[in-house]
């Protein structure tokens, strides 16, 4: 990487939350790194020049939930395919759960996972070590070595950890290791077989409900073991307005715990599933407008630092089935950015903060080094233009999965192209 | 869009019968006249119309069911269809194959009705989303959704016994949550404009939001008979009972059993339904079931009648189609 080209981007509207910055203001890069923000440093000569007129440049996002199906499910995707998608969608790091086939609860698959990604070269993929072994709830994991291989925080991916002991001790060895631990708050025996939110809906239309208390019972238990242990603990994929504001509670008291929101539980809701449209089979399940509300407010306050896709790239089999039948989940790298820009344009946030949230915020939870630009700093970024308006089409997808609810919409904002470690691995119009 | 939309053709004429919600009152009052010309045909000496003669309807049953598939099938018989019976829950699904693998092939052979009978909420939806345009579906259950040929024959027996629906109080007694005959009868209640409903069960078996069904929740059941002109029984669901809902039948009985003297707090002329089968000594004792109240035999009946009623109205579309792409 050292002999990466010397890249200016220049006349655009640099937006770094990190350092304050949101002005128009020139970026020059060299050997995979920010050299300077603002004028060139002396003696600075480009190999090219990136003319970012009434663009908007800012970190590569960074996605904090996205399966990218490899190993295992290759039907679905693969990383190739994924990362080529998130270049293309501005996202720069992706972490992805450890329940792939076999799981990453080993240090050969954790480097197989980065390894693969490397060798493409789209984005950079940080792979989260399984909690416990297999994910099978009952043996800790080897954290230590997983850590090692790179993986920086474990996870249990949608899995039940029924044995409170067993989290209790993968509290107390996680934190040996100054590892965070990313936990996914549902009580299964609460969510029994429900498939959407335990509502209206579900009463209309005879579908299994999963009850806003199977996330509180969750969270209410997992926050007081980490109270106990100290362990920092990180939950994903929020959806319930009690949760948030439970999780906010547990902060301001000391516990050290973080959560994040996926993208489309910002705007969608259980009156979206209409009659039984199976791209809205979301787990967690949409809520109600008043949880998207609390949710919302969550996301511009800063109790939820970060917003993700949970990307779930599907085959398009797995849609077609009576719906309690279906996977459940979004193909959403695509729509992450965009859906950020709705959220500013319908006056929810200005845009420094929207950006936060999917590149400081995310990075910060990860404890890595990326998600901001000032010089010295790996130069990921993301160069988009605000206004540009397309729709969502199966052609122009990029990842293998077609299953999202925002298909045929209008979306604005577009990535011009995505730097990965100062290099360009996609440019608007070049594939 | 609204689940009704895609049983109903650009001119509003009836294509698919999935579920009573979203239809308007006009199209029920349809299929409950409808019926009450159909109803002449099983006391005639030929007891066939020619309504569908020529076509073919297949029973598809994911789920067993043994009244809904014979008087589905006897009504399809009466309106001189060809019936093919398919038993798919212990065929093609058990080997694999997928749902929409299994329409295909009969779509193949050129059947132009299916009756569905699925263990999941949607399935019938999904069928009609992927069949063939020219092929009808007719709901005949699926999962805790709906079952809107049950409803409709529970709302045909009630006109005949009460006439007018707005000044009635009907009461619907059990297992609503995990009940589709509750849900499509709720519906069409409160379509028809029924003065008052009532849900009468324990908090385990009410859904969320009960009261966006339009419905008063009642959970003792000598209050929330009081004054009813109707009581239906809702069957114990016993094989989706999950997770505990009730300790025992013995002390459901005791406390939402309809009996005699529990009855004697609703209207005299009160009538009292069941869609059956019934268990006796836990939903009702055996003298309601079998009392002067009870129409439940009479529903049986009905239910032939309201099937041909719907069968017909669906061919009846097709064959407007039919001769539209013909003309057109």
């Amino acid at each position: 990487m050292a002999e990466g080209e010397r890249i200016s981007i220049c006349n655009g509207r640099l937006v770094d939350p990190a350092n304050g910055i949101d002005a128009e203001c020139d970026l020059h890069i060299a050997a995979g790194r920010v050299v300077a923000v603002g004028p060139a440093p002396d003696g600075f000569r480009a190999d090219r020049t990136l003319d970012a007129r009434g663009l908007v440049v800012c970190p590569g996002l960074v996605d904090l939930c996205a399966r990218l199906r490899e190993p295992g499910l290759e039907h679905k995707a693969t990383i190739a395919s994924e990362t080529a998608a998130a270049a293309a969608a501005g996202i720069t790091t992706l972490c992805c759960p450890p329940d792939t086939r076999p799981v990453i609860d080993t240090p050969a698959v954790a480097q197989l996972v980065s390894q693969i990604a490397e060798r493409h070269g789209h984005a950079r993929v940080i792979p989260a070590g399984a909690l416990t072994q297999g994910l099978a709830g009952e043996q800790i994991s080897e954290m230590a070595a997983l850590e090692h291989a790179g993986c920086p925080v474990m996870c249990h991916a949608d899995l039940p950890l029924k044995n409170t002991l067993v989290l209790r001790r993968a509290m107390e060895y996680a934190t040996t290791y100054d590892l965070t631990l990313f936990l996914r708050p549902e009580d299964e025996h609460l969510r029994d077989q429900g498939c959407v939110h335990e509502g209206r809906v579900a009463t209309r239309l005879g579908l299994p409900g999963i009850p806003e208390a199977a996330e509180t019972v969750a969270l209410a238990r997992d926050l007081a073991l980490a109270e106990q242990t100290g362990a920092g603990i990180h939950f994903r994929c929020l959806s319930t307005g009690r949760a948030t504001q439970m999780l906010a509670e547990a902060v301001r008291r000391g516990v050290r715990a973080s959560a994040d929101v996926s993208a489309h539980q910002l705007f969608l809701t259980e009156d979206d599933i209409g009659a039984f449209d199976s791209n809205y089979h979301v787990t967690p399940p949409l809520r109600t407008s008043a949880d998207r509300d609390v949710l919302r407010a969550a996301v511009a306050s800063g109790d939820l630092a970060a917003v993700c896709s949970d990307h779930r790239p599907h085959e398009a089999d797995a849609k077609l089935a009576p719906f309690p039948s279906t996977a459940p989940g979004i193909s959403a790298l695509e729509t992450l950015l965009p859906l950020m820009l709705r959220l500013v344009a319908e006056g929810a946030m200005d845009l420094s903060t929207a950006v936060s949230r999917v590149t400081l915020g995310p990075a910060r939870i990860l404890e890595l080094p990326f998600g901001q630009l000032d010089a010295g700093r790996v130069a990921d970024v993301c160069v988009f233009d605000p206004r540009e308006r397309w729709v969502l089409s199966e052609t122009t997808m990029v990842g293998e999965g077609r299953n999202s609810p925002f298909l045929g919409q209008e979306l604005e904002g577009r990535v011009s192209w995505t730097l990965l470690a100062g290099r360009v691995v996609y440019q608007r119009g070049s594939g | 869009m609204s689940p009704a939309d895609i049983q109903l053709d650009a001119a509003g004429n009836l294509e698919h019968f999935l579920t009573i919600d979203g239809l308007s009152r006009e199209l029920l009052t349809e299929i409950l006249d409808k019926t009450e010309g159909f109803l002449g045909v099983a006391e005639q000496a030929v007891k066939k119309v020619p309504l569908c003669r020529g076509k073919t309807v297949a029973n598809l049953f994911f789920e067993t069911s043994t009244r809904t598939r014979t008087t589905f099938e006897l009504a399809a018989k009466r309106l001189s269809a060809d019936v093919l019976n398919l038993n798919i829950g212990t065929s093609a699904t058990a080997k694999g194959e997928t749902l929409l693998d299994t329409l295909r092939n009969l779509e193949a052979m050129h059947v132009d009705m299916f009756v569905v009978r699925h263990a999941e909420s949607g399935a019938a939806h999904f069928i009609a989303e992927h069949a063939d345009p020219h092929v009808s579906i007719v709901n005949a259950g699926d999962g805790r959704h709906s079952h809107p040929t049950q409803a409709m024959l529970d709302m045909f027996t009630i006109r005949r016994h009460k006439g007018d629906f707005a000044d009635l109080c009907v009461a619907v007694v059990g297992d609503v949550l995990n009940s589709r005959v509750a849900r499509s009868q709720l519906a069409a209640l409160r379509t028809l404009g029924v003065g008052e409903i009532r849900i009468i069960a324990p908090r385990t078996l009410i859904p969320a939001h009960a009261e966006s069904l339009g419905a008063r929740v009642f959970h003792d059941l000598r209050l929330g008979v009081r004054d009813v002109d109707v009581i239906i029984m809702l069957r114990l669901q016993r094989e989706r009972m999950r997770g505990g809902m009730l300790p025992s039948e013995h002390e459901y009985f005791q406390l939402f059993g309809l009996t005699e003297e529990r009855l004697g707090t609703a209207k005299p002329d009160a009538i009292v339904m069941h869609p059956g089968p019934i268990n006796r000594g836990v939903e009702m004792s055996s003298q309601v079931a079998d009392g002067p109240r009870s129409v439940i035999l009479e529903q049986v009946s009905n239910g032939i009648a309201v099937r041909m009623a719907v069968m017909s109205m669906c061919i009846g579309t097709q064959n407007l189609r039919a001769q539209g792409e013909l003309h057109g």
